[in-house]
Formats: structure tokens, C-alpha cells, sequence
């Protein structure tokens, strides 16, 4: 990164160095033009959307070269070539940022009020964020790259994402659970000799699934039973969006008169209204939340699963998709990737990156505080599929799903143990949950889960 | 005009919001940048009170649009009066219908709504679009264009543009997520709960005749009731509520009267549920730790 390029001592950051000298050099007279010019207007949003998609350095440099004279005079190229590296380094951490951010951060820096980064910063801030968990992260990004505080964690941070295709990879859960998404690439790379994160997960997983695997190993034998298995899941999902759809529209009825609409086609009846003309209420199509136990007991249905819940997010035109383990990340963004391969490993790889053991009462509070009332409306089924082996308290447990019982319409609990002989719910976890489900399915196949649409059509 | 940032932080003190340094900076770029501004945090954190403060400094009219659900261009934009149109009709009979049209469909006949209201002003206003999460999507895509062009087009009337370009802010409490470009054409400021010492001054200047130090203690037993785990957790506005009732009762120290604090604490406590978790206990608890 741009970082080693600039030999940075604390005392001359780059914003000091850079932009106080060219200050004090035109003097007031320059800063005072560079206000008075007017701004350049920001370009179509098709090119910004172009540009933070591709992300493509040189095209975003060559545009920010080619601004305005006065701020171009106004500041230096390789205090251009910082900012540049800057922008990137935020889109490497999930922020979203086009063209014109990038413009008006030059402007910025041109104006008077830009004097050393304790100014600069609650600008920046303001220009790059654009939600809560980008705010939360931009100081540790801002300290990291200007003022060189935390060196190590920041080039982990963006080390991370030029090693792997991550940037994509990456974006997913950081963008809208940032909070989540970073420190996790830090601990990955702290953690030292292999007790990483994703080697816990593992560990901890293969240590499980030797006790539950000898029971229900003859569902997932042969790699093109497994494909199969997945088509289908991503099928029925499908098919039960719209048979969903269907029942909506056979209930439409509620009716107000479109004033604006009656009284202009009155006026060749000589005012009497002869042709009403109606609005209908638009009904909510029923959204459905997916939070999906990715822990080690979970483990073989893991993939099955995502792959039903790709099915999901693509197929429904509102729905919102979870993956907890001790912690819960919101994946709905990679899901709907239309590629699915590419958005099955994706999650895949999140859901190993999510440490060992299962929470699932912090997890659900967690999701009752920071997404339910984002995710959840009056027309809101929650789905969780777990098997109800919680490492934490059971009373939190009962806690959050009391707290979640109030906000949504359904609570439907998928546990593929279920469909094993004499399983009966004695997970203390279980236990605890169980007064609050309206549904409690099995979901072991595919004809269970098929099972589920009549039901979900109810709602 | 552009103000310095630290003038507008001035002026803001001046009309009643005390600041964090962050937002001045914020409603600065605002002016340099001549971006909308988008406003998140938890219900009673002091969203609106960044607009109305906002037109104060600026000496400018408010126009406030409240978003709901269901919002659309009739009541945002713009409205036909349809009782003048119908009376118009009526007196006009056996004209041409082409001329009635006309006539009806003109400026005479048009009702204002506060998007259309705040591009015709001849002083740029602050438009206030509050709790934008609240409408449909649809209608943030509206709002998307309408805040990029600055012109409205009405099909009987032509195109309206902005005689002036108003100061945008909307503000959001998170019910739903908002979409990307709207997020990327606005300058955001994530507010949070005033720490204790700009609570204590929200008090004091918003409390005529109120102590300082009991501005303090107020400031610390709310900071203290908000780490308890309430469903409701009381905002600024609760604060103030609190505060005037405690200076109406004549209290001046928390700690001489408990059993006052715990019976007015109902104005920061909003539901049955918190009311029950709040016992006397815990008052006392709380008011031992802070007073």
C-alpha cells in the first residue's frame, strides 16, 4: 500500500506537511479562490456507481488529476496520491465511496478550515460515512493511515484485502455490521501461531461433529446427491415466494378515492365526477428474517442450509439473512450475489470466521438491538435454524426470544435434530426458547422443509 | 455567504443547541459542499433539534416534512384544490372544456406542499425532511431526485425550478434501511446521547433559573438510568421534562429529596414495562452512585 511510500516521523504527518506548507506558501489569497470557485458539481451517478464498483485506482486518480485548476494548484500531488490511497482504503473496509466524495475531500483540504487532522477528521467523517458501523469504524481507519497509529492492524486490515479476493469478500458483513466485520480480519493475523479465529472454529466443529456425525452421515454421501440436494433447496424457495405472492393479491381490497386523478377526468363531464378513480392499499409482502447457526454441532447442514437461504434472499422480494455462532454477522449483501458458488463460499468462509462454541441468547440480543427494528415490520416471520446447543445462559436465551416474540408476527424455529429418532428437546437452550415459537419444524430434508410453505402462506 | 465553522458552532450556542464539535463541522461542510444532511441516532437524541437550530443560525424559515408511511407526492409536493376547482367548473358551465382545463389547472389552483414549498422561497429555507426511514421506497427515490435537480416537474404545469436552493437535513431512526444513493448523496452525522457535562449545559440553558450543580446531578442520574437495560431509554427531551418538573418542586440537591426523584422519574421512564424494573431500590441505587 501507499502507506511505506511516505516516511512518516509523528510530528510531520502528511496533513501538516503537505497542506499547512502549501498554505503558508499562496497564503490567504489561494485558500480564499479555491472557496469562492464554484464547486465542481458532482458527476452522474451512473459514473460514481461505476467507479466504487470497480474500484479501479487509476481511472479515480485520473479524475481527481484532472479537477479543478484551483484546487489542483492548490495541492500537491502526492498529497493527492494520499487521498487516493485513503478512499481506497475505506472501499477496502466496506465503505462506499464514488468519485465525487473523493472530489469534495480535495475541496476540503484546499480550505482554509483543514488545518491539521483534529479539524480534518470530523470532516472526512462526515463526507466518507454513510452509515452507523462506518462511523464506528473511520476513526481507527483515519488514525491508521494519517497519524500512522496502530501501523500493524491497519496494514493487517488492508493486507487482508489484497491477499484474497476479499475485497468483495470483505465488504459483505463489514458494511453493514462493520462492528463484526473488522476486527475479524485483526484477530485472524494477531492470534500468532494457529489459534486463529478459523482454526478455533475448526477445531472446535471437528471435535463435535465426532460425536453427532455417526448419526446422520447417510444424508450427505455423494457429492452429486449433495449438489442436488442444494438445487432444490434454492428451488423451493422460489416456489414458495410465489405461491406467497399469489395469496396477497387475492386479498386486496382496501380502497380510498384518487381525488387528484377523479376531479381531472371530471372536467369533460362538466364537474360531476362520473369516473371514480380508486387507490388500492399496498399490501407489505411478508418479509421473511433467516438467522442460520453456523457452529460446529450445526456443522453438516451448515451448507445445505446457506444454500437454502441464498434461495431465500434471492427469491424473496424481502428478506434479510443472519448467521450467528458466538457472534452474528448480517450476510444478506454477499446473498444476493447472483452467482451462487461464489456467494456459498463467501458465506461459507464467514461462517468458519466466526469462532467457536454457540451463543445463540448474546447472538439473538445482538440482533433484537442493533437489526430488528431495521429488519423486522408487522409483517415479519423469524426463522431461526439451530439445534438449540447454546453455550450461554439459557435465561438470556428466553430473555431475547421474549424480546423478539413482541416484535414479529411469527417465530419459527427450523432444528434439524428433529427429524432424528427420539429426539426429544432437551437442550437447556431448547428448553428455554421453545415458549416462544409458534413453529417448531423439523428440518433434516427437503420434504420438511416443504412442509413449512403451507404455513408460511398463513402468515 | 459561508460561515467559519467555528462561527456556526457560536451561533449555535447563541440560539440554544449546544454542539459537539463534530456536528458544527458537519453543518459547515454542508454549506461548503452544498449537501444534504442525513442525521441517524436513537429517538431523542436531538435530530430535529439540528434543523431547528440550523434555521435559527442561518435566520432562515423552517419547512418541516414529517415522513410516514404511505407518504406520497399529494401530500410532499404539491395538491390541487379541488374544492376551488370544483366550484370553478361549476361557475364556468358551457364553456369550452379545453379553456375550463386551462383555467383550473393553473398556479391559482395549486396547494403547496413542503418540498414544493422550499424550492420557491426567495431566501434559501432549511427543509426538514424528519424520520425519511418512515415513507415508502418509492418515495425515496422521488426524494432522491428532486434533491439533485432542484426542480419538480407538474404534468398540467410544467416545470417548476428552485428560484433557491434550500439546506437539506433528514433525519432517520433506523426503522428501515435507507438506500445506498441516498446515503451517498448526503453528508452524514451519527448523533449520540450528550455526554454529562453537554447534558448539564442543555439544562441549564433550556431551564430558566436552574442550579448548575443540580443541572449536573440530573445530567449524571440520567447518564446512569440509560446504562440500565430499559426498553425506552429517555432521550434529551425526557431530560428536559425531568428537569423542569425537579426546578418546579423546588428541589435543589437529588440527595436531600430521593423520594421526589423517584416519583418524577415517570418523565423519563415511558413504559409500563421499564416503570416495573425501575423500583425504589434501584433509584436509590443509581442516585447513590451519582449524587
Amino acid at each position: 500500500m501507499k502507506q511505506e511510500t511516505y516516511p512518516r516521523s509523528p510530528l510531520t504527518s502528511p496533513l501538516e506537511g503537505e497542506v499547512g506548507a502549501q498554505r503558508r506558501e499562496g497564503g490567504k489569497q489561494q485558500a480564499i479562490s479555491s472557496q469562492a470557485t464554484p464547486l465542481p458539481s458532482p458527476p452522474p451517478q451512473g459514473g460514481r456507481e461505476h467507479a466504487a464498483a470497480s474500484g479501479d485506482a487509476s481511472l479515480l486518480h485520473h479524475s481527481i488529476e484532472s479537477a479543478d485548476g484551483a484546487i489542483e494548484s492548490a495541492i500537491g500531488r502526492p498529497m493527492r496520491q494520499r487521498l487516493t490511497g485513503f478512499a481506497r482504503t475505506l472501499r477496502d473496509n466496506g465503505f462506499k465511496i464514488g468519485l465525487a466524495e473523493t472530489r469534495d475531500a480535495l475541496v476540503l483540504l484546499a480550505s482554509p478550515a483543514a488545518d491539521g487532522p483534529s479539524r480534518l477528521k470530523p470532516a472526512f467523517r462526515a463526507l466518507f460515512c454513510a452509515t452507523r458501523s462506518d462511523w464506528d469504524k473511520f476513526d481507527g481507519i483515519f488514525d491508521a493511515y494519517w497519524l500512522g497509529h496502530g501501523m500493524r492492524q491497519m496494514r493487517l486490515v488492508s493486507g487482508a484485502t489484497s491477499q484474497v479476493p476479499v475485497r468483495r469478500l470483505g465488504r459483505a458483513p463489514s458494511m453493514q455490521q462493520g462492528s463484526l466485520g473488522q476486527p475479524d480480519h485483526v484477530q485472524r493475523r494477531d492470534g500468532g501461531e494457529g489459534t486463529t479465529a478459523t482454526g478455533n472454529a475448526r477445531r472446535e466443529g471437528a471435535s463435535r461433529i465426532d460425536n453427532l456425525a455417526s448419526a446422520d452421515m447417510r444424508h450427505v454421501v455423494d457429492p452429486d446427491d449433495i449438489a442436488q440436494a442444494h438445487a432444490l433447496a434454492g428451488r423451493l424457495a422460489r416456489v414458495m415466494r410465489a405461491r406467497l405472492v399469489r395469496r396477497q393479491q387475492a386479498r386486496r381490497n382496501g380502497r380510498w378515492l384518487d381525488l387528484r386523478r377523479t376531479i381531472h377526468r371530471s372536467v369533460s363531464h362538466g364537474g360531476t365526477p362520473v369516473d371514480l378513480v380508486w387507490r388500492r392499499r399496498k399490501i407489505r409482502p411478508l418479509r421473511l428474517v433467516v438467522l442460520l447457526d453456523a457452529s460446529g454441532s450445526m456443522n453438516l447442514y451448515t451448507a445445505f442450509f446457506v444454500r437454502f437461504l441464498h434461495g431465500v434472499v434471492d427469491a424473496f422480494r424481502e428478506a434479510e439473512a443472519f448467521v450467528f455462532h458466538t457472534r452474528l454477522a448480517h450476510v444478506s449483501a454477499s446473498m444476493r450475489d447472483r452467482d451462487v458458488t461464489r456467494a456459498v463460499d463467501r458465506l461459507s468462509l464467514m461462517a468458519q470466521g466466526i469462532g467457536g462454541g454457540t451463543k445463540i441468547g448474546e447472538s439473538l440480543a445482538a440482533f433484537n438491538r442493533w437489526h430488528a427494528r431495521r429488519v423486522i415490520h408487522s409483517r415479519t416471520a423469524v426463522m431461526i435454524v439451530s439445534d438449540g446447543y447454546d453455550t450461554g445462559e439459557p435465561e438470556l436465551l428466553a430473555n431475547e426470544m421474549r424480546r423478539l416474540r413482541r416484535r414479529c408476527r411469527r417465530i419459527i424455529w427450523l432444528n434439524p435434530l428433529i427429524g432424528w429418532r427420539d429426539y426429544s428437546p432437551s437442550a437447556r437452550g431448547m428448553q428455554a426458547a421453545l415458549p416462544y415459537i409458534d413453529l417448531f419444524a423439523p428440518a433434516h430434508n427437503l420434504e420438511s422443509l416443504a412442509a413449512l410453505e403451507p404455513y408460511l402462506a398463513r402468515i | 455567504m459561508t460561515l467559519d465553522r467555528d462561527v456556526i458552532s457560536d451561533r449555535l450556542t447563541a440560539v440554544g443547541y449546544i454542539a459537539d464539535r463534530d456536528i458544527a463541522t458537519a453543518l459547515w461542510l454542508m454549506e461548503t459542499l452544498q449537501r444534504p444532511l442525513l442525521l441517524e441516532g436513537e429517538a431523542g437524541v436531538g435530530k430535529t433539534e439540528v434543523a431547528k437550530a440550523l434555521a435559527a443560525v442561518h435566520d432562515a424559515e423552517l419547512i418541516r416534512l414529517q415522513c410516514y408511511e404511505g407518504l406520497d407526492q399529494n401530500a410532499a409536493l404539491y395538491e390541487w384544490n379541488y374544492q376551488r376547482q370544483l366550484l370553478a367548473i361549476k361557475t364556468r358551465e358551457g364553456q369550452e372544456a379545453d379553456a375550463i382545463e386551462e383555467h383550473i389547472f393553473s398556479e391559482r389552483y395549486l396547494l403547496e406542499r413542503p418540498l414544493l414549498a422550499a424550492i420557491r422561497r426567495d431566501k434559501p429555507p432549511v427543509l426538514l425532511i424528519d424520520e425519511v426511514d418512515r415513507a415508502d421506497e418509492e418515495f425515496e427515490a422521488f426524494l432522491l431526485e428532486l434533491l439533485s435537480d432542484f426542480q419538480v416537474s407538474i404534468p398540467e404545469l410544467g416545470t417548476i425550478k428552485a428560484t433557491s436552493i434550500p439546506r437539506v437535513v433528514l433525519t432517520s431512526n433506523g426503522t428501515r434501511e435507507l438506500s445506498d444513493a441516498l446515503r451517498r448523496r448526503c453528508l452524514y452525522h451519527y448523533i449520540d446521547f450528550p455526554d454529562i457535562d453537554r447534558e448539564a449545559r442543555i439544562i441549564a440553558i433550556r431551564t430558566p433559573g436552574i442550579d448548575i450543580a443540580l443541572a449536573l446531578q440530573i445530567a449524571r442520574m440520567v447518564a446512569a438510568v440509560r446504562k440500565e437495560d430499559l426498553r425506552k431509554v429517555p432521550g434529551v427531551a425526557e431530560t428536559l421534562d425531568w428537569a423542569a418538573t425537579l426546578a418546579g418542586l423546588g428541589v435543589h440537591d437529588l440527595r436531600q429529596d430521593p423520594e421526589a426523584v423517584h416519583e418524577t422519574m415517570m418523565c423519563l421512564i415511558k413504559t409500563q414495562e421499564d416503570r416495573a424494573r425501575m423500583t425504589r431500590e434501584v433509584s436509590e441505587r443509581l442516585l447513590g452512585k451519582v449524587a
